[in-house]
């Protein structure tokens, strides 16, 4: 008796703990799901947590029934033959029944998120609709030209949007099946070859919002990353305006080797500096660099260009557009760049220190 | 496997015969159900064989107007063709029933010639798919681009490539192979491994005719591997006529 | 004597490794499954302890991306066709004839031909190390698949590897639906058969029908690869969707074959150890047959992310939670049974106990994802893997676990060490929780699945040390089963044929059994048979299998055969030639392997079941 109460006891502290384990440790951090910062990341969570309390209320009943019958029904004598109860219809049409009931309670909830996350509001402004491309192994976004219909604004890697407005993205993909996921925003949409995928998302808070692709996409599957950048509208709006004019050129000597070099290596082959172009025409194979001086990391979210506060660090740019220059194959194995472009192909062509240097001074001006 | 009769000493009526799950008087005791078990084995096979070719019958239709370019059902197909091959090959299912029949009748030679007849005219049939693979892949389109006449969707594309700047004629030699389209990719692969099977059940019945000519090897009692012949190359029939009707038929109906 | 044109004579009693080679003994062929599974399950352990020890601390540089591209990939199709299945298929083997009273499979030739297919396989997949193994995960989505994203041959090895295991899995299930329908001992009806010959029944009809999906998609993939086809070709209209839904038809039933057979061992052990029969029978066995048949209604369940649209996503989103409740049947009939038993906990108990609590905890991860919108953030994380890892693992291999212990004195003919085994449970017990708990976690903080490395400051730093930790955990619990079971193999106790005071007709016979099984073929007349008779209620007594081996002489077994391993060996050989297609004549390798294939099933297919010789007509 002495020892089934100290069993009984012993289980509840353990179950209450394990509680206690569970929920006051749900991490929080950088691209947890649990910070919910829109209405879609919000509302998915909010399910989630139904099921979770839902799942812990079954699993604290049967585990527990399992370790209570598992003590209270241990063998006291091997001679021990107990009743051959073969069953009772009774009481399997009831645990039969009352799981089915449940789920069926849980599917209402169910439903109506999974429609909420596939109908845009109706409020979603046609600015306000973008595309995201996925390419291996990097984003490419694009902003519909406030300034001409027919025309598009081309960013890589980060991806600006006004606070408190709803998005509208249109994904797709140049190569294999990438994924759009920005956990604090949204659940992932694939990016898809060939076939359009839609999903949207809110920010309500300003901030910036860490994505990585979720579908395993080749080698540098691992490397994949973005940022979601949420602003106030007016500040969105001057950032489009910025991002559809290049940068502002350089009477900076240094720079103006950079700039040569860029052409004479080749690199305007894969990147290029310009940022408008026509509505629905074919992507670069490199990201677009107009402006990536004044992007917060560099290499599709691998590298950091930016202090705690989210201004770009000159010192750190430099370093970066260095590291990556001298061996892309060490920041992100198996990048197209170190495979198929001259410079690093082959070994005549290869970028000396100076080189690199004036690259450096020049892509460090385009902000 | 071979089990002597010793363990089986119920007497029929007994009570111990009725709680036994009474077994189907058919020709083999010794099993369950009464049916041999190589018959069984053939049916679970043929049950797998068929999600197979539903598997390449869904990828047709999944794929079914979606290719970009080249030629289409419309183009290629020759209906009346095919039908002759289709009823050559559903002949040789009833050949194949009177082989059997034959056989089960002590007819051997009835069965040798029936069983002979099913394999020509599966062969017939193959010889048919031979000619049809590559009549499509050597189809060749001429257009006159004064009057053309009534254009199928590819004709048209042919058309208008050719007949931009005053030509006479307009042609295309690219012909359907595998590769062409999604049409090409799907239709081969479809009805080539069709093709396939049925080719395997010709060396399947040739070989049961040469056997026929041992001794006791295929007898009217001993004509299980016949029935699983029979029951395959049915099989094979069936899965044509399904084929037939929505890859071919299908296919050339306008609204489809 | 065949008749096959040129006389070759059959093995006559062949010994040593010659009885090995030719053997159609159900219970060697058990065996040799067993013993061939868990190896590759040891494999498959290297590949996930290197992948855990690349991602115990962030940007490590243990393995390289590709090779942990590789690892992964190769991980997952080890272990859920290399490790579960056929572990699941020694047990089929050795097992179902004994429990139908049967003196062996319907067509032993054709369950020696699937071992070897098997090894065949296996051994052509696990080669692919040498030169770049597949590395675009277990189910290989396109176009990371085409022959542009992936020119080596590693995807190539994948592809026909996997097509020689399926040749192997498909004639295995076809041999044991025959069998289970056809061969059953006089008396046992459907509803008396052991709920483990049940599992497996409908596991082998899953496997018959769902196989052929994805043989037909490796094929559509083959073609794209080797002949330029345009199945999954975007460029020209194809769809990679299309792979996923044909993957993942197959895909979804492949799970609840992995799962049934466990499902049917932790459903014999828990009765025995209970001394008690299992609560609610036909409902357990009608719960397998609901779950067999509505695992075909789910697949896109694994797709909620790739833009089915809303409706296709609530329709995968409720069968998929439906699917719950014949499994929750299940766990409920199962507590059922121990509950008001009086219960030992010996090695197997406790498997099948932890099968229970961790496949519990599976099914509700499990019940998480069918809820589509959160899914949305759960898919492609780490809340899959532990989701997956739970059920697989937690479920599936601590059932088959509880299997190999439970029938160890059966097989072996020995007793292993219960203290041992005790502390091995404990240890895999700990381990599976301290790897794949924290998993969770991580998961739902954001950490994708499928990356060689994570950065620093994302805070799965902590998580991922523990899930190392954890691994390391299980490779010291399996080296203890493997020593328990290696080492009392050969030196342990003498078993007696009913150690354990069993419920099946497998206890009925001598650890290890007789060549032939069965004296004389029980005739059954209740479920529990041979639990019955042992209670001495004579209105259901199963006649006692005892007496002189003189009944012995009027048994004919099938007799030894080279043409299994020759087929085997040809399709082996035809494999490689259809990966190196280009040696000195194109697709010359690959036209012998067929030939050699081809004579191997002909002359197989001539000889008789017993040489004619043997039988002595004379009783």
């Amino acid at each position: 008796m002495r020892l089934q109460k100290i069993s009984k006891t012993s289980f509840l502290i353990a179950t209450t703990l394990l509680t206690l384990l569970i929920t006051a440790c749900y991490p929080d951090h950088n691209q947890s799901t649990f910070g919910p910062q829109g209405p879609v990341a919000k509302s998915q969570l909010d399910l989630f947590w139904w099921i979770f309390w839902g799942g812990l209320v079954v699993f604290v009943l049967v585990e527990g029934a399992l370790v209570y019958a598992m003590i209270k029904f241990r063998v006291r004598s091997e001679s021990d033959i107990p009743a051959q109860t073969h069953g009772n219809t009774r009481l399997e049409i009831i645990w039969t029944a009352i799981p089915a009931l449940l789920l069926l309670i849980i599917m209402v909830p169910t439903i109506n998120g999974l429609f909420y996350m596939y109908e845009a509001p109706k409020t979603t402004k046609p600015e306000h609709t973008l595309e995201a491309i996925g390419h291996q192994w990097w984003f490419e976004f694009r902003y519909p030209d406030p300034t001409n219909s027919e025309k598009e604004i081309v960013t890589a890697n980060e991806v600006y949007i006004p606070v408190g407005y709803p998005v509208a993205i249109n994904l797709e993909s140049v190569d294999v099946i990438h994924s759009f996921w920005v956990p604090k925003l949204a659940g992932k949409t694939d990016m898809v070859p060939s076939e359009g995928n839609f999903m949207w998302f809110q920010a309500d808070e300003p901030g910036e919002y860490y994505g990585q692709c979720a579908e395993y996409c080749g080698t540098s599957h691992a490397n994949m990353k973005f940022k979601v950048i949420a602003v106030p509208e007016p500040d969105f709006k001057s950032w489009l305006q910025v991002q559809s004019n290049p940068a502002l050129e350089s009477s900076d000597p240094l720079v103006q080797e950079g700039a040569g070099v860029f052409k004479s290596a080749g690199c305007t082959g894969c990147h290029a500096t310009k940022t408008v172009v026509n509505k629905g025409s074919k992507g670069r194979v490199g990201p677009n660099l107009a402006h990536v001086a004044s992007r917060r990391n560099l290499a599709a979210g691998m590298l950091r260009n930016s202090d705690e506060n989210g201004s770009v660090n000159a010192a750190l740019l430099q370093k970066n557009l260095r590291t990556w220059l001298q061996d892309p194959n060490e920041v992100k194995p198996g990048n197209l760049m170190s495979s198929g472009a001259q410079v690093y192909t082959d070994p005549d062509k290869k970028l000396t220190e100076e080189q690199i240097s004036q690259l450096v001074h020049y892509l460090s001006s385009l902000k | 496997m071979i089990l002597k009769k010793k363990t089986l000493l119920i007497k029929e009526g007994s009570q111990l015969a009725q709680e036994h799950a009474a077994p189907i008087h058919g020709k083999d005791e010794g099993t369950t159900t009464g049916l041999s078990h190589r018959k069984m084995l053939m049916w679970a096979f043929l049950g797998s064989d068929c999600m197979f070719f539903g598997s390449l019958i869904a990828t047709y239709l999944v794929y079914q107007g979606k290719s970009l370019e080249g030629p289409l059902p419309i183009d290629v197909f020759d209906i009346p063709v095919t039908s002759i091959s289709t009823f050559v090959l559903l002949m040789s299912s009833m050949s194949m029933v009177l082989a059997y029949s034959a056989l089960t009748k002590n007819n051997m030679k009835g069965f040798r010639i029936w069983m002979i007849s099913t394999a020509i005219m599966g062969a017939t049939f193959i010889g048919f798919q031979v000619y049809e693979f590559s009549s499509f892949a050597n189809h060749h389109v001429e257009i006159d681009c004064v009057s053309p006449g009534e254009l199928t969707k590819y004709e048209q594309h042919i058309f208008d490539d050719g007949c931009s700047s005053g030509e006479a004629h307009a042609e295309s030699h690219e012909g359907l192979k595998p590769q062409t389209n999604l049409f090409g990719t799907t239709f081969y692969t479809l009805t080539g491994f069709h093709g396939a099977h049925v080719t395997l059940g010709i060396v399947w019945l040739l070989s049961l005719l040469l056997l026929s000519f041992k001794k006791g090897v295929i007898t009217p009692e001993k004509n299980l591997d016949v029935d699983l012949a029979a029951l395959y190359w049915h099989f094979v029939d069936v899965v044509w006529i399904v084929i037939f009707t929505v890859v071919y038929l299908f296919g050339v109906f306008p609204g489809f | 004597m065949s008749t096959f044109p040129i006389s070759i004579p059959r093995p006559v009693h062949p010994t040593g490794i010659w009885g090995w080679f030719t053997t159609v003994d159900h219970k060697r062929i058990g065996i040799l499954y067993g013993v061939t599974a868990f190896i590759m399950f040891l494999t498959g352990g290297v590949e996930a302890i290197l992948m855990r020890v690349q991602l115990a601390g962030p940007e490590l540089d243990i393995v390289s991306a590709a090779v942990f591209n590789q690892l992964f990939t190769m991980h997952g199709t080890t272990m859920i066709f290399l490790a579960v299945m056929p572990l699941s298929a020694a047990f089929f083997n050795f097992i179902i004839p004994l429990q139908i009273g049967a003196r062996d499979v319907a067509f032993p030739r054709l369950n020696a031909f699937s071992y070897w297919t098997f090894l065949a396989g296996a051994l052509m997949l696990k080669l692919s190390w040498i030169g770049g193994a597949t590395d675009a995960g277990w189910f290989g989505y396109a176009p990371l698949t085409s022959v542009a994203q992936n020119p080596g041959t590693g995807i190539d090895f994948w592809i026909i590897s996997l097509q020689i295991l399926g040749i192997a899995s498909l004639a295995a299930s076809f041999n044991f639906i025959v069998t289970v329908i056809n061969m059953r001992a006089p008396g046992m009806t459907m509803m008396r058969l052991p709920l483990f010959t049940w599992m497996s029944f409908i596991t082998a009809i899953l496997l018959v029908l769902a196989f052929p999906v994805i043989t037909v998609a490796l094929i559509e993939l083959t073609f794209d690869r080797y002949f330029m086809f345009n199945f999954f070709n975007v460029a020209n209209g194809g769809s990679v969707v299309l792979w996923q839904h044909l993957f993942w038809v197959f895909g979804h039933p492949e799970v609840y074959i992995l799962i049934l057979p466990a499902m049917g061992i932790v459903s014999e052990v828990l009765p025995v150890f209970s001394k008690k029969p299992l609560f609610g029978y036909k409902t357990v066995v009608l719960a397998g047959i609901i779950i067999a048949f509505m695992g075909w209604m789910v697949w896109s369940h694994h797709m909620f992310t790739v833009g089915l649209g809303a409706v296709a996503n609530a329709v995968f989103t409720v069968t998929t939670m439906l699917i719950a409740v014949p499994t929750g049947i299940k766990v409920f009939n199962w507590l059922g049974t121990i509950w008001g038993g009086s219960i030992r906990f010996t090695t197997p108990m406790l498997f099948s106990l932890g099968f229970i609590a961790m496949f519990l905890m599976g099914g509700i991860s499990g019940v998480m994802h069918a809820v589509s919108p959160s899914d949305a953030q759960q898919q492609d994380t780490y809340f899959i893997p532990a989701h997956l890892h739970y059920v697989l693992f937690g479920g599936a291999i601590m059932g088959i676990l509880s299997g190999i212990f439970y029938w160890f004195p059966k097989y072996s003919g020995k007793m292993y060490s219960e203290r041992q085994g005790k502390i091995s449970f404990w240890l895999i017990m700990i381990g599976q929780n301290v790897t794949f708990f924290p998993m969770h976690f991580v998961g739902l903080d954001g950490m994708p699945r499928r990356i060689y490395t994570y950065a620093d400051n994302m805070g799965w730093n902590f998580w991922n040390g523990v899930t190392t930790g954890g691994a390391f955990i299980l490779v010291l619990g399996f080296l203890l089963v493997v020593d328990n079971i290696g080492r009392h193999w050969k030196n342990g106790e003498p078993a007696p044929s009913d150690p354990w005071d069993a419920r099946t007709l497998e206890w009925s016979i001598s650890s290890p059994p007789p060549e032939y099984n069965f004296e004389e073929i029980p005739i059954v007349r209740s479920l529990d048979a041979w639990w019955e008779t042992k209670q001495g209620e004579a209105h259901k007594e199963v006649p006692a299998s005892g007496g002189s081996g003189e009944n012995g002489h009027d048994i004919h077994l099938p007799q030894p055969s080279y043409w299994p391993f020759v087929s085997a060996a040809g399709l082996f050989i035809a494999a490689y030639g259809v990966v190196f297609n280009d040696l000195l004549i194109p697709w010359g390798l690959a036209a012998i392997g067929l030939t050699i294939g081809f004579v191997g099933v002909y002359a197989w297919s001539l000889e008789p079941v017993n040489d004619p010789e043997e039988e002595d007509s004379t009783h």
